[in-house]
């Protein structure tokens, strides 16, 4: 087994494709620099979430060039400086479609996790 | 790729600062919750995970990672090729020569074949040829008439039509004569092309007619023989068969007419005397138009139909059942295409060899460098990256040969061209530019991924560890296998090439042993014609010839001369069909034969054996009984094995030479039989289309032809000097009461019978040359092969001498092992072979068979060679020192 490989399994912990959406639907309710992002996320989910880094910062500069946030820098007390992702006016709209994909798609799954009584009955 | 790239190194450092300030936040939140600063700083950093890798992935994320990737992939490539400056130097040149020869051949194919025309626009011209619904034996496809042209021309709107001739003269210079090809053109026929004159003028519409002031335009080359230069040429008289012109244009240097090679004089076609040229049956005009600006062909299709129909219903004599149609306006290459075509493959056989060999040399290297790629996959490189690093690798060792190929492609174009029998055609159109360089770039591209692939795809993928612990490497049967089977293929694709330069070998030997009929020694040919003022008059032009006859026997040492239309083995020939009654078969079906219009003594220049009766003498004129004499084949074809002196041949009223005008079969008497000749050269002669033969009495040509066959006659000379001696004297004897009668075209048979054979010799000599070079390739090859495998093999080898084996087995071992390779690559070979073999029959006239006896030798030499390569390391690896080697394990 490639290490590659391995690596790629140790993401899974978020569900594949999901993190674009989270870090958008975190970034609506303000900027944030990519430390706070990852602890919103955690803390928001009750600790169940945990964002790896090595995927964090990939997403965030792809999303940055699909043009859906917006990064700026800002002087921190801490010594560097803190790159802080703010949503764009496009990330919105994408956040909205990637919303109803979601919703759509836990509809469904929930449907076949739970089947209808009906069909249970006859 | 964005724009970003170019700021990449600010962009690293900013991703830097970006995960230390992560770092810094997880460290601050750390020792709040109280834990010591060091604690602190490396619970952040275990949270954090790999740092580097994280940076590496949000670098991918960037977009243009492969394109930093392949500027450090590049520059480490350089690095490392240039460590190994051996390898590199094998590589290279092999590549050089491999790329070289290839990308020469395909600047002749592109420039010969490919390219379009030089004219502005080439795709709006078009050539146009009067077609009629019922064919001749000629096909339905006809050359122009004049007055056809000029219907023509004023009825289609949607072309720019023009028509040419073929022409040319004696141009004088001071008291002297030469001879220039050229063309009467009508007067649009340059702005036709949408060629400008470099000084001067094209010929205007008022000089297109009979009576016209008498111009002409030269070429710049004839311009600056005769008056210096192209500015002081116009307005200067030339005088072009007696007539004084006033030159009114020059043609740029580089203007061609369709490839040919430099025409020099052009006059107006309108002016031309002839009085065929009128006539609505004389088909003798090539059409050459453009389409018109915002028209389309559809609509210069529709016009020239519509015209067409008219004139036919016009003209139902001469025009039943015409139309006009439009012929793709290219340069006739057929005489050259197949052997180019054919010699560029064998060329590509080449480069594959070439690749091979390269790539047998990268794997050699890749094997010493699995340590190095195990550990670099053990340092996180994906294996991806590193298949992209080694193609990269090849990629830039394609290039770099390819640069040096090219170089060498610049080098050789010239000599080849040069060296090139014959008239190469457009060969002044044979450049490197960009079509060529793009071949050359792209064909560098694909060999490196070609040899690069092998190397790459044994990166590994598991047991990294192992690798890394063992230390040594082996050789697994996957990499030996690899290394021999580059060795069959090189091996194969030799066989290729050898038993095909074998073949032409072969035929060329056959051909040359080959009595083409005459005899060629001391035998001197030239076109010639008479002076324009003899020609105008029928009844002086026979006696003309005869001065000419008498003159030339005045030559010391020439022994016979004689006048004729067709000389054997050169270009050009006229047919006529024949039948042994006067009741032809319907429907263009009677055979045909060669006619060749001849002197008395022509049978003594030319030494034809006389099997029966006598040759045409002087006894046989105008108005005595016509009489040919006939050659075997047409004896065997008419009359079948009786004896055919005295019977009547019938030749169709339409092409006999005796009437004009009329379409019913003449007869004519056979007085003799004589042995058959080889018009079409040694090579094409048995598989030409006519084979027959028959020859004809200049003195009985009816007067009408007289003047026509005259501009087609040429004199021939049996000498007892060597027969280029006699040039100059003959020049001087025959130059015609105003010195206008010039000869051209000054050949001895010899030179024709071998110029026949040109293209076969060079197709052999430049196949024995790539044959040569695979052969010595794959030599290479099996010996760098050979080396390393039994390099690798060497503990093996000193334990088997520890244990007792002989070194005449170990040579036996390492022989066996090159011999199951090289009858692998014969086996594979042999098919190639005889797909190669069938090719060349189809292309090249004049091969037989498959010739076993040259495949079994050609594979033997083969065979020979490469056992000769494997011997040096046989040798070697049964000298080792057993215990030097088990000490080495």
């Amino acid at each position: 087994m490639s290490p590659r490989k391995e690596r790629y399994q140790s993401r899974t912990e978020i569900l594949q494709g999901t993190l674009d959406m989270l870090i958008l639907q975190t970034l609506q309710w303000g900027p944030r620099h990519g430390y706070a992002l990852s602890k919103t996320i955690r803390t928001n989910s009750g600790e169940i979430l945990k964002v790896d880094t090595g995927s964090l910062y990939p997403a965030l500069h792809r999303l940055e060039r699909k043009g859906w946030i917006a990064a700026q820098w800002k002087a921190s007390e801490i010594g560097p400086r803190l790159r802080v992702y703010q949503l764009t006016k496009k990330g919105r709209a994408q956040l909205t479609a990637e919303r109803s994909n979601w919703e759509r798609i836990t509809a469904a799954i929930a449907g076949v996790m739970n089947p209808a009584k009906r069909e249970s009955e006859t | 790729m964005s724009w970003a790239f170019w700021r990449r190194k600010k962009r690293n450092e900013e991703l830097n600062e970006e995960i230390q300030a992560h770092l810094a936040l997880a460290r601050r939140e750390e020792t709040q919750s109280g834990r010591d600063e060091k604690a602190a700083r490396a619970a952040a950093r275990k949270e954090f995970g790999s740092v580097s890798e994280a940076a590496e992935l949000t670098r991918e994320a960037w977009g243009w990672r492969w394109l930093a990737d392949f500027f450090q992939d590049a520059r480490y490539a350089i690095r490392t090729l240039g460590q190994k400056p051996g390898f590199l130097g094998v590589a290279l040149l092999t590549l050089a020569l491999g790329i070289g020869v290839t990308t020469v051949m395909f600047t002749v194919v592109d420039g010969v074949l490919l390219k379009p025309l030089m004219y502005p626009d080439p795709g709006k011209l078009t050539f146009i040829q009067e077609k009629t619904e019922e064919a001749t034996r000629m096909g339905n496809l006809w050359s122009f008439t004049y007055p056809n042209f000029l219907d023509a021309q004023r009825s289609t709107s949607a072309l720019d039509m023009a028509a040419w001739l073929f022409a040319g003269g004696a141009v004088r210079e001071h008291d002297k004569a030469e001879h220039f090809d050229g063309r009467e053109v009508t007067a649009g026929f340059f702005s036709v092309l949408g060629v400008n004159m470099l000084r001067g003028r094209a010929f205007l519409p008022e000089e297109d007619h009979l009576g016209g002031t008498p111009v002409i335009i030269v070429s710049e080359r004839l311009a600056r023989k005769l008056f210096g230069s192209a500015e002081q040429a116009v307005g200067k008289i030339v005088v072009l068969d007696e007539i004084p012109r006033t030159v009114v244009g020059v043609l740029p240097a580089d203007f061609r007419w369709m490839g040919n090679p430099i025409l020099d004089v052009f006059t107006p076609l309108g002016q031309d005397p002839a009085p065929n040229l009128p006539r609505r049956d004389r088909h003798e005009l090539g059409v050459v138009a453009r389409l018109r600006p915002g028209a389309t062909w559809a609509q210069a299709e529709q016009q020239l139909t519509a015209v067409a129909h008219v004139l036919a219903k016009q003209f139902p004599d001469s025009n039943k059942g015409r139309t006009f149609v439009r012929q793709p306006f290219v340069v006739d290459t057929s005489d050259v295409s197949s052997a180019l075509w054919i010699l560029l493959s064998a060329v590509g056989l080449v480069l594959l060899i070439a690749c091979a060999n390269v790539a047998s040399l990268l794997l050699v290297r890749a094997v010493g460098r699995e340590r190095e790629f195990a550990m670099r996959t053990a340092l996180g490189a994906g294996r991806g990256r590193l298949i992209r690093q080694c193609l990269t690798e090849s990629a830039i060792l394609g290039l770099a040969g390819g640069a040096l190929g090219i170089m060498f492609a610049a080098v050789g174009v010239g000599p080849f061209i040069a060296f090139w029998p014959g008239s190469l055609p457009r060969a002044d159109e044979v450049h490197l530019d960009w079509r060529v360089l793009l071949f050359a770039v792209g064909a560098s591209l694909f060999c490196g991924f070609l040899f690069g692939l092998a190397p790459a795809l044994r990166i590994p993928t598991r047991d990294v560890e192992q690798r890394l612990r063992s230390g040594q490497h082996a050789v697994g049967g996957h990499s030996r296998r690899l290394h021999g089977s580059f060795v069959v293929a090189e091996i194969g694709l030799a066989v290729v090439l050898l038993v095909s330069a074998g073949i032409l070998g072969r035929t060329v030997i056959r051909l040359a042993s080959i009595n083409p009929g005459v005899n060629v020694h001391n035998v001197l040919t030239a076109r010639m014609s008479l002076a324009p003022s003899t020609l105008d008059n029928p009844d002086k032009i026979l006696p003309a010839w005869q001065d000419v006859l008498d003159q030339a026997h005045r030559v010391p040492g020439v022994e016979d001369a004689a006048i004729v239309d067709i000389i054997p083995m050169r270009e050009g020939n006229n047919s006529v069909a024949f039948w042994p009654t006067s009741s032809f078969p319907a429907g263009n079906a009677a055979p045909e034969a060669l006619a060749t219009c001849v002197t008395p003594d022509f049978q003594k220049v030319m030494e034809l054996p006389l099997l029966a009766g006598r040759f045409t003498d002087d006894h046989d004129r105008r108005g005595s009984e016509a009489v040919v004499v006939i050659d075997e084949v047409l004896a065997k074809q008419a009359f079948g094995n009786e004896n055919p002196i005295g019977k009547q041949l019938w030749l169709d009223g339409r092409d006999s030479p005796y009437t004009d005008g009329s379409n019913d079969p003449e007869p004519a008497r056979v007085v003799g039989l004589v042995g058959h000749v080889r018009y079409w050269g040694p090579a094409g002669d048995d598989a030409a289309k006519i084979r027959a033969e028959f020859y004809y009495s200049f003195a009985q040509v009816h007067p009408n032809y007289l003047h026509r066959w005259s501009d087609l006659m040429s004199i021939a000379v049996r000498t007892t000097v060597p027969p280029m001696s006699v040039v100059e004297p003959l020049e001087k004897e025959v130059r015609g009461p105003s010195g206008d009668q010039v000869m051209n075209e000054v050949l001895t048979m010899e030179q024709i019978a071998s110029d026949s054979l040109q293209q076969h010799h060079t197709l052999m000599l430049l196949f024995a040359v790539f044959a040569g070079l695979a052969l010595l390739l794959s030599c290479i090859g099996i010996y760098g092969v050979l080396a390393y495998l039994t390099g690798e093999r060497v503990p093996e080898i000193g334990l088997r001498m520890a244990l007792g084996a002989s070194p005449g087995k170990i040579v036996q071992l390492v022989l066996g092992q090159s011999l199951w390779m090289v009858v692998g690559g014969v086996g594979v070979g042999v098919f190639g072979a005889f797909a190669a073999a069938r090719l060349l029959r189809r292309y090249v006239i004049g091969i037989h068979s498959f010739e076993p006896a040259t495949f079994a030798g050609m594979i033997l030499l083969l065979v020979a060679a490469a056992l000769a390569a494997s011997f040096i390391p046989a040798r070697r690896a049964s000298r080792v020192d057993p215990l030097i080697a088990l000490r080495h394990e």
